[in-house]
């Protein structure tokens, strides 16, 4: 594993208005070493990749950490990556299974995901609705968010990928590498699982 | 689902009605749609609650975070990175100097004559002990390590 040891001024890339440069040569770069190139590319990438994971995983706190961690892991391999390949879709793997993992860990110290929800999400007085059908709105989204969440890990992905981070059906496939007809039945089946669990809401 | 659609059918409509949920259907596409939503109430009745559902996961949003955390993401990246190197560079040292030491701690206890044979045999079982134990923690982390499912991918 190579770090390189050019003392790079994190500051330096901290800004996003960076100009747009090609993916591919971008990967070359921090390939050769360059850290700020690898700044570009975390910077592009840092929103994307935290709020997947919380729609994965439902803490903010772990989400931030973990998307931290999959950025730190996919640096050490990135020599690795292809760089005709799209970095987000590489990246996506480590964080995934990074999230699993957490997942796994977490089921073994049991924390009930009801206690996430509160943190998680957007309260609808941030968005000046009136108090009643704030508070209404507020109980519809966390029931939402508890039925989410008790679907299975690859149920919820998709449901997350879809309809929190509104990728298109081809990023998707992309994402899971899978074609674009599982992705279809796969969205399919997760809908009639969150359906089933929001009977109640739905009627 | 309607039960008098065939297996293929039902497949396709599913295909459809997801592309509906999320607006993507084609002129094409939506003719058929719009068929099978026309002719089948099971479809139509798929149709109305898929819409009701994407409607609630509609407004489903996550809290934005303060811009400083998105300023501070790629210095705290950075440090974590660096970190890591440290780490290891730390290790590193630490390893060879724990090894030296431990050379030169054995080779004192074997050559000093007013030490008992029965405590220095004791002493280097002790630290034989040590090696074997460490060298199988290790292994056996590595090996699971090798052998977990959950691993990140490469490609």
């Amino acid at each position: 594993m190579s770090y390189g040891l050019a003392i790079v001024n994190p500051t330096l890339t901290e800004n996003r208005m960076v100009p747009a440069v090609d993916e591919g040569t971008l990967i070359l770069r921090c390939q050769a070493g360059e850290k700020q190139a690898y700044g570009e590319l975390v910077n592009k990438y840092m929103k994307r990749a935290y709020y997947t994971a919380l729609g994965l995983i439902g803490s903010p706190e772990a989400a931030m950490d973990l998307s931290q961690e999959a950025f730190i892991r996919a640096y050490r391999a990135i020599k690795r990556l292809d760089a005709d390949k799209k970095f987000f879709t590489w990246y996506y793997r480590i964080l995934k299974n990074l999230c699993l993992n957490h997942l796994r860990d977490r089921a073994r110290h049991a924390r009930p995901f009801s206690e996430v929800g509160e943190t998680t999400l957007l309260k609808m007085s941030d968005q000046g609705e009136d108090a009643s059908r704030q508070v209404e709105q507020e109980e519809t989204r966390e029931i939402v968010w508890d039925a989410i969440n008790s679907l299975k890990p690859q149920e919820r992905e998709i449901i997350i990928l879809k309809d929190f981070q509104e990728h298109s059906y081809i990023e998707i496939s992309e994402l899971l590498d899978c074609p674009m007809g599982t992705v279809m039945s796969r969205l399919y089946n997760a809908r009639q699982a969150l359906k089933v669990k929001l009977e109640k809401v739905l009627k | 689902m309607s039960s008098q659609l065939k297996s293929a059918d039902k497949k396709h409509f599913q295909t459809l009605l997801m592309k509906a949920v999320d607006g993507e259907l084609n002129p094409d596409e939506q003719t058929e749609f719009d068929k099978f939503v026309s002719k089948d109430a099971d479809c139509r009745n798929e149709w109305q609650q898929m819409k009701k559902l994407k409607e609630v996961t509609k407004n489903m949003n996550f809290k934005s975070l303060p811009t400083e955390v998105w300023d501070n993401y790629w210095v705290n990246v950075y440090n974590r990175l660096e970190r890591g190197l440290a780490w290891i560079l730390f290790s590193m040292g630490a390893i060879i100097l724990l090894t030296y030491s431990g050379f030169k701690a054995v080779e004192s206890i074997i050559a000093d004559p007013q030490l008992a044979g029965i405590l220095k045999a004791a002493i280097l079982m002790l630290i034989g002990g040590s090696v074997i134990l460490l060298v199988s923690v290790v292994r056996e982390k590595l090996f699971t390590q090798k052998s977990d499912p959950y691993k990140e991918v490469q490609r």
